[in-house]
């Protein structure tokens, strides 16, 4: 269906990354919004604040980061789409809450401008180190859906699809921005509403008493209900059968666990968003994502003019990790070169897909910066030997 | 007591028919189908339950929009045996789920029941937070002084001298006194009963659902199997005969002076029922004031 034009700011703007990303969330049917103020995410919210009542919804700052994490989460029971944003210490703080959204399969999205840390860290610095944090922080098995924009026409465009996503998988869906992409300022497009495509709620149509909150179809995604409607449902973060109800078996456990990773096989195979260049004869392929690919972009160019016939491929979907393009192209290249803002966290990614076909070069920072072009060229150089 | 030593103390049968047409008024509030529940045998919360279906008999409300929110924990386990919209959330954060599910969908009646653990250590801030913004909740804490599911271990409503199995030597640190900290962080209504007080809470369950705001309603309950029988304290009926004995309703006493103490006085009734506007008539006021008719009312704040 078309977007709710209320919410859909249509024009040619220019806005910063964070601004972008809350345009998405309205744009995407985003009503409601509970934030708490971190450094350098809060202009998301700050603009969610100043929007929202124009437009018919909620903001509300909570007392801190676990309120808000799962406040989101009541609200997409109650009915709404919601979502919140965060960095650092406030993504580990997070943690527990987007375990208990991939638990109870609640649709909902987690924006986090990436900054430096461990702990407090570089608050108003970039940096990429939490990608790792993104698909493993909560305890337990799960799946979740990890998106990096890298510009904030992107913030906006895959805000919208986060939205879509998280209401088809019933999953978190993380819009990982770093600090760069989400203070620069550039052109935004945003179309008119009947132009942006929304995924709705999957409302079951199934009358009370014969639906189960966790029956999944065949996708594996169950339907969604709403308090309210007279369904009756129970949720818990416990290890819940198909009717929601607790239970503590090996089975039960075995059944719901692999369940809530395998529904997200479609992303990981094919549908994954990514954005390549001159694979086609591509001896060396930079994989890069966020700001780092606009670092990399450069250094691509130096490169082939220099005669390496260097490709690129930019990861839109960092998770579920697109494995088997990687596992792909390994077989037609020498070498990935890895750039990132942390000390080597998707790279492992890379060489785990890579399987020992193709050689894998990190180029690490440890953030506060951006690489300089030339570090990424001089590790392209020397994969071209 | 772990659930197989619990499943145990449930299959212990006893042998009695019942009449054919017998019908328990309270269980078309309950999932039967979840029954028998994992609480211990001379433990409060199922009374705290029975009265909460009662409340809600007697209300006539339309269970379709009464939500029940719970933590972790023994009391936790409450929504999941509530025939309602139910969610178990995760250790101390009912009340910020209960805050976004009552914001999205305004015309749901929101129950937070929950122990003292969950909401007074864990959850304490967000109780503190929610009483301050009066948020349209109705929060009923069953405050057995400790943690059961985990095996007895002190609370912050743990009165000094207790043995816990976290205080081997006894309780030195003070307690909460649940009911002043209410009353001090904002809230509009708030009152302690003890499981002896049966009609009493189930009263006053019923007075909270047609109240507007934050209210918050203290159960003190046994806890035969973790607190008492470290403490000597005898079994659940012991309990009811010391909280008939030590119980003096004291409608409107000032809460400052009903803290609560391992073996005095336990002060009851209802403390504070005051008039504030909630979290929702605060919100619409000030952007009606400064947006006028720009304002959008967000109603039931439903998907696309």
């Amino acid at each position: 269906m078309r977007a709710d034009p209320k919410g859909v700011l249509t024009g040619v703007h220019f806005l910063d990354g964070d601004h972008a990303c809350c345009e998405g969330t309205l744009a995407a049917g985003a009503r409601f919004s509970a934030g708490y103020p971190i450094t350098p995410s809060t202009e998301v919210v700050e603009r969610f604040a100043s929007r929202i009542p124009t437009v018919g919804g909620v903001f509300i700052q909570m007392e801190d980061e676990l309120a808000a994490s799962i406040a989101i989460q009541g609200a997409v029971w109650g009915g709404a789409k919601a979502f919140t944003v965060t960095s650092g210490p406030g993504y580990s703080l997070m943690m527990e809450h987007i375990g208990y959204a991939a638990m109870t399969e609640t649709p909902c999205v987690f924006v986090n401008v990436q900054r430096g840390g461990p702990s407090t860290g570089l608050p108003t610095l970039p940096a990429q180190a939490d990608m790792m944090q993104a698909r493993w922080g909560s305890h337990g098995d799960y799946g979740i859906i990890a998106l990096c924009p890298n510009s904030p026409q992107e913030c906006f465009d895959l805000t919208v699809t986060a939205f879509n996503l998280s209401e088809e998988f019933h999953v978190p869906v993380m819009m990982m921005l770093d600090e760069c992409v989400g203070h620069m300022t550039e052109k935004v497009v945003i179309p008119p509403a009947e132009q942006i495509e929304i995924v709705p709620r999957q409302l079951t149509r199934k009358p009370p008493g014969q639906f189960h909150v966790y029956e999944p179809q065949q996708n594996g995604v169950p339907e969604m209900v709403r308090a309210g409607d007279g369904y009756r449902f129970h949720i818990t973060g416990l290890t819940h059968d198909e009717r929601g109800y607790p239970s503590m078996t090996v089975d039960v456990q075995d059944q719901l666990v692999r369940r809530l990773q395998n529904k997200l096989k479609p992303l990981a195979n094919g549908r994954g968003l990514c954005d390549t260049e001159h694979l086609e004869d591509a001896e060396v392929v930079v994989v890069s994502y966020g700001i780092t690919s606009r670092v990399a972009q450069r250094a691509l160019q130096l490169a082939r003019q220099r005669g390496v016939r260097a490709g690129k491929f930019r990861l839109i979907t960092a998770w579920p990790f697109p494995e088997q393009k990687i596992r792909a192209l390994a077989g037609q290249v020498k070498a990935f070169v890895v750039p990132e803002l942390n000390l080597g966290q998707m790279v492992y990614e890379v060489e785990r897909s890579a399987a020992g076909k193709a050689r894998v070069i990190p180029v690490t920072h440890a953030g506060g910066g951006v690489h300089r072009p030339e570090a990424i060229l001089d590790a392209i150089m020397e994969a071209a030997q | 007591m772990t659930e197989v030593d619990n499943q145990m103390t449930c299959s212990m049968e006893c042998e009695m028919e019942i009449p054919e047409g017998a019908f328990n008024p309270v269980e078309p509030f309950l999932r039967m189908d979840r029954i028998p529940h994992i609480w211990c045998p001379g433990c409060g919360i199922g009374t705290t339950v029975n009265c909460f279906t009662r409340a809600l008999l007697n209300s006539k409300a339309n269970l379709d929009k009464v939500a029940i929110v719970s933590g972790i924990g023994c009391t936790g386990r409450v929504a999941g045996y509530a025939a309602l919209d139910s969610f178990h959330t995760t250790h101390g954060r009912a009340i910020p789920f209960a805050t976004g599910l009552k914001l999205a969908n305004p015309e749901l009646q929101v129950v937070v029941y929950s122990g003292d653990g969950d909401l007074f250590a864990i959850g304490g801030n967000h109780f503190i937070h929610a009483a301050r913004r009066n948020m349209d909740l109705k929060v009923i804490c069953v405050n057995n002084m400790i943690y059961g599911m985990t095996g007895g271990q002190s609370a912050p409503t743990t009165p000094g001298h207790a043995t816990t199995s976290t205080a081997p030597y006894g309780v030195y640190e003070p307690a909460f006194n649940l009911v002043s900290l209410a009353e001090a962080a904002g809230a509009a209504y708030v009152a302690r009963w003890t499981t002896f007080h049966v009609m009493q809470l189930a009263r006053s369950m019923e007075e909270v659902f047609k109240k507007k705001g934050f209210c918050f309603i203290e159960v003190l309950s046994p806890c035969p199997t973790l607190y008492q029988r470290r403490n000597k304290m005898g079994d659940g009926l012991d309990a009811m005969k010391y909280y008939k004995k030590a119980s003096k309703i004291r409608n409107g006493a000032p809460t400052s002076e009903c803290g609560l103490t391992r073996d005095g006085e336990i002060v009851v009734g209802k403390f504070v029922d005051r008039d504030r506007p909630d979290f929702m008539g605060l919100m619409r006021s000030q952007m009606v004031e400064t947006l006028g008719e720009r304002y959008a009312e967000p109603e039931v704040l439903c998907s696309l």
